[in-house]
């Protein structure tokens, strides 16, 4: 535990979670950011959503746009300073944060995005980890749908999410991860990738849909809105019938917002 | 060798269409990650030995000039002829001195993709020389006039049925007809003992320079690498200067986390160090023996921020774990080296300018650099590459302007907020029946493959706006 934590610990004070939404969640899917928030609020924090956050700064970054992603990295790391705790609904955006900004930005920037860094987490890490988020009182009353997890690569190999999200759905929802036979492999989204490249793309997020539908799975969930528009619209031109949604969604039972790409 | 990097879309593009070999590419991306996760599960030294061989390479390529003097000095003390060649056209002009010194007509060649570089076999062959190449996969290639798919297994794009057509049709087979892959094994084996007899000069390659006793180190599965280096008079070593190694201990700490790697075997079959020309006592080897290291531009990477590049130990791991290479298979990146190492490699061996697409390839999913014995952080080279694309505006202008834009308007909350309502809002209208869109004007890359699903409405931002105004409202009222 670190001071931080231990700081936090002490019953008579609710944690202060500063909800960092990304910027696809503000735009194509706020049902997400509104879910994290109910979520955070069950696990005992105290929610605020900084209001002059736009983007992270990440199709900057991954283009190769350094210089126009350090200010954007500049402008987070001074709106989010004064939080206790960060917490984003993606592993990409939490792992650009935590990774990727001490690595563009130098000097005394450089430390202060290493305090971030200490600071932020990705939302289903931040659940089941740090604020420990308890089972709710009765059982779903809602029938268990059988639900395939994707991880997302920055969740999986930048911050070492595996767990908690599988952890969380068992725990909250009674639901067991059917999981895929390539549970490592990249859904071909990668940003600009999957613009620029198309075809390759498109042969990847294939791969991943075979993989996805071989589970038998009702609904896909993910931690990562990219990935998951990524995979909800090759579904949806393939004719393939899978409900695709955020994790923080199904956390919050909300399964009565349409899901991603499907109409009302 | 020949570069056809610039065209990366379109060789991808037609190497998707191959659907034999795309379904051959699927099963092998299955399967090498776990060959590879077996031989590394067992064994515990892994990450330490990871650790220790980096540092070492670390070390060498900080006193390479040392090394590579004691190397040499150390090489001729045992009777080795050492060269170094700065480019290409030196090295291939250096190797074809060395064969025409001594009349050779035939060459029996290991694998060596450093020869690949340089395009040396087709050089030795325009001055008349017969190059016959003894590993199995590269004599496969050699025979169908086609260029390496990987760096480890060259012919991993041929299926057992095109290999066995292609000796059909440039074999002497009379009624044998080679049912089984032994078969195939055994006819190239036969034909290859023959070259190698009668060869005068024999080349192989190195995966490790040792400058303390000036030997160099070579693994093969095949055992072909010895019989070139022993069976003709002359053996020329060629490989590059970024091989070295401080001491021979060094080189056998790195071949443990090579051969796991690259195979996932524990050891190669054959584990060899050739030390020089045969001595009075020896039965057999070569009369002469050459080491001819290339350059060719990795003094500069050294200078530069790739410089952890050089310590990549060609063992095809990124290869076998990049869903983009098993996507599109190694032909497509159009050069010597595909994949997430050789999209890094081609543009600073060759040129950015012809090679610019291939840093673009990567979803920056991080696979390789995790697989990496070596611990070359593969995903973030390629990202500087494409700063560097970027800052030399190679990228597409319209790229270049979007991503301008976006930065812009994104330092700006307040209009960003307001704009992207704006225009979330129309999305929304055009798409919230059918929920996505099967076309979108300015999103002809993502529409081509998949639908775009449409937003839920308004945004975030607005929503949650408002809701603090009502808040406030209610407080006001009480
Ligand atoms: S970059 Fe790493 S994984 Fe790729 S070939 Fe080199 S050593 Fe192996």
């Amino acid at each position: 535990m670190n001071e931080r934590d231990r700081e936090h610990s002490s019953p008579q004070r609710r944690k202060q979670v500063a909800l960092f939404v990304t910027c696809l969640a503000d735009l194509f899917r706020p049902s997400v950011a509104f879910a994290s928030i109910k979520l955070l609020e069950r696990a005992g924090c105290e929610v605020s959503v900084p209001l002059q956050q736009t983007c992270c700064g990440q199709p900057a970054y991954n283009s190769g746009n350094y210089e126009e992603a350090v200010p954007l990295a500049q402008q987070v790391i001074t709106m989010l300073a004064d939080a206790d705790y960060v917490v984003a609904p993606s592993g990409s955006c939490a792992g650009m944060i935590c990774h990727h900004y001490p690595r563009l930005l130098e000097g005394e920037w450089r430390e202060r995005a290493l305090e971030l860094a200490a600071k932020t987490f990705e939302l289903t890490v931040f659940l089941n980890d740090i604020a420990h988020i308890k089972p709710p009182g009765k059982k779903p009353s809602a029938a268990i749908p059988s639900v395939a997890y994707h991880d997302g690569c920055a969740g999986l190999r930048e911050l070492d999410i595996r767990e908690q999200p599988r952890q969380l759905l068992r725990d909250l929802c009674g639901i067991e991860v059917s999981e895929l036979q390539q549970r490592e492999v990249c859904c071909g989204f990668g940003g600009t990738f999957c613009a620029k490249m198309p075809e390759i793309s498109g042969k990847m997020v294939d791969d991943k849909l075979n993989d996805i539908m071989a589970t038998g799975a009702d609904v896909l969930a993910g931690g990562d809105l990219g990935c998951l528009l990524n995979i909800a619209g090759r579904a949806r031109r393939q004719g393939k019938k899978i409900e695709v949604r955020h994790i923080a969604e199904l956390l919050q039972q909300d399964r009565d917002t349409p899901a991603i790409g499907e109409g009302k | 060798m020949e570069q056809r990097s610039d065209t990366f879309l379109d060789n991808a593009s037609e190497a998707l269409k191959n659907v034999e070999q795309a379904k051959r590419r699927d099963i092998i991306a299955t399967f090498a990650p776990l060959m590879r996760s077996a031989a590394i599960e067992g064994f515990d030294e892994f990450d330490t030995l990871r650790q220790h061989v980096k540092r070492v390479r670390e070390h060498a390529l900080d006193h390479l000039e040392y090394y590579l003097g004691q190397f040499e000095q150390q090489a001729v003390q045992n009777g080795n002829h050492v060269h170094f060649a700065r480019n290409s056209d030196e090295f291939n002009s250096v190797v074809l001195d060395i064969c025409q010194q001594h009349d050779a007509r035939r060459v029996a060649k290991g694998k060596s993709m450093v020869t690949e570089e340089t395009g040396l076999n087709s050089f030795l062959q325009r001055a008349g020389l017969e190059v016959m190449e003894t590993d199995l996969g590269e004599y496969i290639i050699q025979r169908a006039g086609e260029t390496p798919s990987h760096i480890v297994a060259p012919a991993l794009h041929k299926s057992a049925g095109e290999i066995r057509a292609l000796f059909q049709s440039t074999h002497d087979l009379g009624a044998r007809d080679l049912p089984e892959t032994v078969d195939l094994v055994a006819e190239a084996r036969e034909v290859l003992r023959e070259h190698f007899l009668k060869a005068e000069v024999g080349i192989i390659g190195a995966n490790a320079l040792v400058a303390e006793n000036g030997y160099s180190m070579l693994v093969t599965n095949e055992g072909n690498g010895d019989l070139c280096a022993n069976l003709p008079r002359v053996l020329i070593v060629c490989t590059t200067i970024d091989r070295v190694l401080p001491l021979a201990q060094d080189a056998t700490a790195m071949l443990r986390l090579l051969v796991r790697s690259a195979t996932g075997q524990a050891q190669t079959c054959y584990t060899s160090f050739y030390s020089g020309p045969r001595r009075d006592s020896d039965v057999d080897g070569p009369i002469e023996t050459h080491f001819v290291l290339l350059d060719n531009k990795r003094s500069d990477i050294l200078d530069s921020d790739y410089r952890e590049m050089l310590e990549c130990i060609r063992c095809g791991a990124c290869l076998n774990h990049c869903p983009i290479y098993s996507s599109v298979g190694g032909h497509a990146y159009g050069w010597v080296y595909p994949g997430p190492m050789g999209s890094i490699l081609t543009p600073l061996l060759t040129s950015l300018e012809q090679s610019h697409a291939l840093p673009n390839a990567c979803t920056s999913c991080g696979r390789c650099a995790e697989v990496c014995p070596a611990d070359i952080p593969l995903p973030d080279l390629l990202r500087d590459l494409r700063h560097e694309e970027n800052s030399r505006k190679l990228s597409a202008g319209r790229w270049r302007l979007g991503i301008k834009l976006h930065g812009w308007l994104a330092r700006h909350p307040k209009l960003y907020q307001l704009s992207t309502a704006i225009a979330i809002h129309t999305l929304h209208l055009f798409g919230r029946k059918r929920g996505s869109y099967s076309s979108l004007p300015m999103a002809s890359g993502w529409t081509s493959q998949r639908d775009f699903p449409a937003p839920q409405g308004k945004t975030f931002m607005q929503q949650y706006k408002a809701r603090l105004k009502r808040l406030a409202e209610q407080r006001n009222e009480h």
